[in-house]
């Protein structure tokens, strides 16, 4: 499903590699950790994984695309395929719970009839049936979360990419995401989890990938967050 | 669609001083465009066909004119106007020689006054014919004159740069200036239009951000901020085109062609073919300045 055949990247204006020989493979359905401190690469791994960052070496491969040779008008077809959640959640103020998740079907074309039916159901599967027209400001840091891990599997995307999700929630809330995004896999998504959080990482032991000054330390099943 | 078209008319209200002020530089500059455009127009239905062809013209006498080498009352005879074409022809600083009948003459006066109501007192025999005189250089003028000026038949040479050339160049500076001033007026309607779109598109950052990770296409991106620029742009070439409209109506139509009879006078299709002109300006300079300012969100 995602595959990292000796990639490295180096940002302009930098001499220290951001990544350098990586070697991965993600299979489809799996639940990968990507773990490690600031600064390791978590998130130039995840960028080239959306394409918002080219390779500088080797290659990348999602669902069958080499994303470093994809022609910039074909990313956005790239990135329905991924679904994406960030530490702050990127939600947008104005719009309603139902708004936000409905927003991400409208800009790809998708019809009326389709978001109304797609969109409560989403809202069910995140727990958060109940709040379709409140806003943003109106939920918690856990539930807002949760609106963003709807909108970003409302398309149904093969691939689930969450950027430090627990980053900003308390552990109890946290463990409440971590239990959403392996139900969410368990219906067959492939997700990515970069994160810092010891705890969850050694409760669900899952696939954890170490990354440490751009290096792949570790790869390890049913690992936990770290030795030290 | 609906999406497209609710952005642009939310990007413009929110914006409504930029536009405004976009809308009113593409007025101006448009029009004084437009001006140069109808002046070219002007000058070129002055010269008429012949300008760029030839220097001199050489009227031959008719019944009604009168001169120093015509017979009173009479044409030019054949033999005349034969004589005059081999000495035109045998003089080494013409280049080539044009005749033209009466018949001919006339055709060309209905052509420049088909709207004019000199034409109804005026028929063929009323025409003077003529040869037209491209010199091998023009500025030898006086040679050809001094060699068939004298010659029987000849009623009249006029050089005909001589008197149209100074008019041209008021009417060329005139379009110059009008041009000059539009092409500094364009280019501030295209950075103010580039300044709109970068402050629609940064206040929209967010929504874009979201529309890009979620996989939504650069074209529906850009989609709310073409339109907008495109109907602003728009608006400035129709206050444009109605401008050149009431000029035409009420300098030209009502003052300058009741006024000056002997030119022929620029008419609504040459308006019709400047606001095309301008639209089709406009349709660049909004969609250019868009496509630059808006380039840096939507690189992926």
């Amino acid at each position: 499903m995602i595959t990292f055949d000796q990639v490295a990247k180096t940002y302009p204006g930098q001499r220290r590699p951001a990544l350098s020989h990586i070697d991965v493979t993600i299979d489809p359905g799996e639940f990968v950790f990507l773990v490690g401190p600031s600064g390791s690469g978590k998130s130039t791994f995840l960028r080239l994984i959306l394409r918002e960052h080219r390779a500088t070496r080797g290659s990348v491969t999602v669902n069958g695309h080499d994303v470093g040779r994809l022609p910039g008008w074909r990313v956005p077809r790239l990135r329905r395929q991924i679904g994406t959640v960030f530490q702050d959640f990127r939600l947008l103020p104005g719009k309603t719970v139902h708004e936000n998740v409905a927003f991400a079907l409208q800009v790809i074309g998708k019809s009326g009839s389709h978001i109304r039916r797609t969109v409560p159901q989403t809202l069910e599967l995140v727990g958060l049936g109940d709040k379709a027209d409140r806003l943003p400001d109106e939920l918690s840091g856990g539930e807002q979360q949760r609106v963003a891990l709807a909108r970003a599997v409302v398309n149904a995307p093969p691939i689930l990419i969450a950027d430090e999700p627990t980053g900003n929630l308390d552990p109890a809330t946290s463990v409440g995401i971590m239990k959403l995004l392996d139900r969410i896999n368990k219906g067959g998504t492939t997700v990515v989890v970069a994160t810092h959080d010891s705890t969850i990482v050694d409760q669900m032991r899952r696939r954890v990938i170490e990354l440490n000054a751009g290096e792949l330390v570790r790869d390890q099943a049913q690992g936990v967050y770290g030795y030290r | 669609m609906r999406h497209t078209l609710r952005e642009a008319v939310s990007g413009l209200r929110r914006n409504l001083s930029m536009t405004l002020a976009v809308i009113v530089t593409m007025w101006v500059s448009l029009t004084l465009f437009g001006v140069g455009l109808l002046a070219a127009q002007q000058v070129e239905l002055i010269k008429g066909r012949w300008y760029d062809q030839i220097e001199i013209t050489v009227f031959l006498c008719t019944a009604d004119s009168s001169g120093p080498n015509c017979t009173p009352g009479q044409d030019a005879t054949e033999a005349q106007r034969e004589s005059v074409r081999a000495a035109l022809e045998a003089n080494p600083e013409v280049e080539a020689v044009f005749y033209q009948s009466k018949a001919e003459v006339f055709e060309e006066f209905r052509l420049a006054y088909a709207d004019s109501p000199i034409l109804d007192s005026m028929s063929a025999e009323n025409m003077q014919d003529l040869f037209r005189v491209a010199l091998v250089n023009p500025e030898e003028y006086a040679l050809v004159q001094g060699s068939v000026g004298q010659m029987p038949g000849v009623q009249a040479i006029q050089d005909l740069r001589q008197y149209l050339d100074p008019l041209f160049e008021w009417l060329n500076l005139a379009r110059w200036l009008a041009v000059g001033a539009s092409a500094l007026l364009l280019l501030a309607a295209g950075l103010q239009i580039a300044n709109t779109i970068r402050m629609a598109a940064i206040s929209r950052r967010r929504e874009i951000g979201i529309m890009r990770l979620v996989g939504a296409s650069n074209a529906y991106i850009m989609a709310p901020f073409l339109l907008e620029s495109v109907l602003a742009g728009l608006l400035g070439a129709a206050l444009a085109g109605g401008t050149l409209a009431a000029l035409q109506k009420f300098v030209i139509v009502d003052k300058a062609k009741p006024a000056i009879q002997t030119v022929q006078w620029i008419g609504w299709d040459h308006v019709a073919l400047a606001v095309i002109g301008l639209v089709t300006v406009a349709l660049v300079l909004s969609i250019i300045p868009t496509l630059i300012a808006t380039r840096r969100f939507l690189r992926v």
